[in-house]
């Protein structure tokens, strides 16, 4: 009788026991209700709807939806302007992350020192640009690179710098980098506080006893603060990356994409043709754009999948390094 | 014997003296050189708030002096009554207060239950919200204004509020998760004791210990709402009265273009609020960002 009994009250049991521990927890439940009902309704939704909506020819949220399949995303892929915009987004990724994050890097290895008694001052002061809504900052911008009397331009005039003045945002060679450049001095500040919060993880002792050893700053910046630096970088860099595909804001309020879509983002492309066309004679198409960004959406989770992988191997390769460090050590 | 121990002893305190006064240098030297940087950096702030206070004919003639030479305050009137900056001002105001709110007790309850309890599914709530962290905004704003207008709050303020909520805020939820993590058991036991039911022990003995990062979410929260300018944009569209600070700047750039004094008020008007909220509470928000590569 037991022995039947066993195997056949395991299962029993074990449903029952997961059924009870769901039926214990309904309180868990019912607390994590409105954070999934808001992130299942505006993050993930959005991400099947997308999808979903690239399907069909839809021009204008009051009209009709007329199912055409893949034809969206056959179009899509040999459309100049895409390509355009796609190749500026990463052009813009690129060129914006390196420099952003080796600049926050010098500044925040500078602001570490405890010796600086004004460092919280400089903090604040770099950090400002960050906290600022970007859009009106983007305006103020316009006006303060302008070619007509805009202060930089006056001031490197005066300084005899240029010849005449740099039309930073109207000249098509020049407006993506303006952008670049704006985005880095506004965003430089979260950078910055990654690198000190990683910074700060870095215990003292290790530099003093590379000072008793006699080591100069670049040793110990060498042999300490990159190594150590080294996990968080994998994380400051994927964050701050797909953060810099995010300059919607930006880029509408200094170019607006141009001239001549110049300067336009894949964000901007994507707002264009879904709904900045109401403004002018052309129809918007909203599964067009979904389907644009269908194609952005994976190929920036590409990025970011490639770059975590990548981590991963350098983690497995150096952990090798050492493992093989230590029992060659041992021997 | 003695001499020389003298003599140790006086050349240490030699070489700690040194040391001082070598690291006196540095801080001179680096805050010389940190000094100008700074403050470029902070220029387009101090040019906004010069040109605010100028006339037209000031900023354009008398090009890059910071100080105004006849200050006045015309500008910010006309830009908060003509080009209806006051309107903005309270929606923009509304709006962060609404979606405050929500986020709060949103975050709050799922980093409580996260933090605190080992339940089926844990695993799975947490992976999900780790993976959102990765989705570009500009990839879901079309079905975002779709749900928007199928739920019927198109051209509301509740639209915007409920779409900047919906966003999946992992941060604070690790934040709220860690923190009341690492409370003591002993906390809610006593209370269960007393008879405190599951909403008591949440609400009336917890939460209010989490003051620290409930300040933290609040002001994050706060200045991503005053600042967001894609989803007010697009959802108020239809409604140029619900617009915030930043579409209402947005919009009138075409109109105003040569008054760069009034826009400067403007946008002195739509700024400086945010710079003085972070300025008093900026040990949170710091806080906060650096929560995000900790955890």
């Amino acid at each position: 009788m037991t022995t039947i009994q066993i195997p056949l009250a395991k299962p029993v049991q074990h449903s029952r026991s997961l059924r009870q521990r769901i039926a214990d927890n309904r309180w868990v439940y019912l607390f994590m209700l409105p954070s999934l009902i808001l992130t299942l309704m505006f993050t993930l939704y959005p991400i099947f709807a997308s999808f979903y909506y690239s399907l069909f020819q839809w021009s204008g949220f009051t009209s009709q939806p007329f199912y055409i399949g893949m034809q969206n995303f056959s179009e899509v892929i040999i459309d100049s302007q895409f390509y355009n915009a796609f190749r500026n987004s990463f052009i813009f990724m690129f060129c914006s992350v390196p420099i952003k994050l080796s600049l926050a890097l010098i500044i925040a290895i500078v602001l570490n020192d405890r010796a600086l008694r004004l460092a919280p001052i400089f903090r604040t002061m770099f950090f400002v640009p960050v906290v600022t809504t970007t859009a009106i900052v983007g305006i103020v911008m316009t006006f303060i690179m302008s070619p007509f009397n805009g202060p930089i331009n006056m001031i490197l005039l005066d300084l005899g710098l240029m010849g005449r003045p740099i039309d930073f945002f109207g000249d098509p060679k020049l407006a993506l980098y303006s952008v670049v450049g704006v985005e880095i001095w506004k965003w430089l500040g979260i950078p910055m506080i990654y690198w000190l919060a990683a910074l700060q993880t870095i215990p003292a002792s290790l530099y003093e006893a590379a000072e008793v050893d006699g080591a100069n700053w670049r040793h110990k910046f060498a042999y300490i603060t990159v190594p150590l630096l080294k996990p968080f970088a994998v994380i400051i860099v994927l964050i701050t990356a797909v953060g810099t595909l995010n300059v919607f804001a930006l880029a509408m309020t200094l170019t607006g994409g141009g001239p001549y879509f110049a300067s336009e983002v894949m964000e901007v492309y994507i707002y264009r043709t879904a709904f900045g066309a109401a403004n002018s004679m052309t129809l918007p198409r909203i599964g067009y754009a979904c389907a644009a960004a269908v194609y952005f959406g994976l190929s920036v989770m590409a990025v970011a999948t490639l770059q975590l992988v990548g981590a991963r191997w350098a983690q497995k390769e150096r952990a090798g390094i050492s493992a093989a460090e230590t029992t060659a050590g041992g021997e | 014997m003695m001499t020389v121990k003298a003599k140790g002893l006086s050349s240490e305190e030699h070489q700690r003296r040194l040391e001082i006064r070598a690291t006196r240098l540095r801080e001179i030297v680096t805050t010389i050189i940190l000094t100008p940087l700074a403050l470029i950096w902070v220029y387009p702030f101090l040019w906004m708030v010069s040109a605010a206070m100028k006339t037209n004919n000031e900023i354009f003639r008398a090009g890059t002096n910071l100080l105004p030479a006849e200050p006045t305050f015309e500008n910010f009137q006309r830009a908060w009554v003509q080009a209806n900056m006051s309107q903005y001002f309270l929606n923009t105001v509304a709006i962060a207060a609404g979606s405050v709110f929500i986020v709060v007790a949103t975050t709050s309850m799922m980093g409580y239950v996260l933090g605190r309890y080992r339940f089926p599914g844990r695993r799975i709530v947490i992976g999900v919200f780790v993976a959102t962290v990765f989705l570009p905004k500009g990839y879901t704003i079309i079905p975002i204004f779709e749900l928007i207008g199928n739920l019927g709050l198109d051209g509301t303020l509740f639209g915007v509020i409920l779409a900047q909520s919906g966003g999946a805020h992992v941060i604070f939820i690790l934040l709220f998760a860690g923190y009341f993590g690492q409370m003591p058991k002993e906390l809610e036991e006593a209370a269960i004791v007393d008879g405190a039911g599951f909403l008591r022990v949440f609400f009336q003995i917890l939460l209010p210990l989490a003051k620290p990062v409930i300040a933290t979410v609040v002001i994050m929260q706060l200045i991503a709402s005053w600042n967001d300018f894609l989803l007010p944009l697009v959802l108020t569209l239809p409604r140029p009265e619900l617009r915030t600070l930043s579409v209402g700047m947005f919009a009138f750039r075409g109109e105003y273009f040569t008054d760069w004094s009034g826009m400067a008020a403007a946008a002195t008007i739509a700024i400086i609020p945010i710079i003085l909220v972070f300025l008093t509470m900026q040990r949170y928000f710091i806080e906060g960002i650096a929560g995000a590569v900790k955890s």
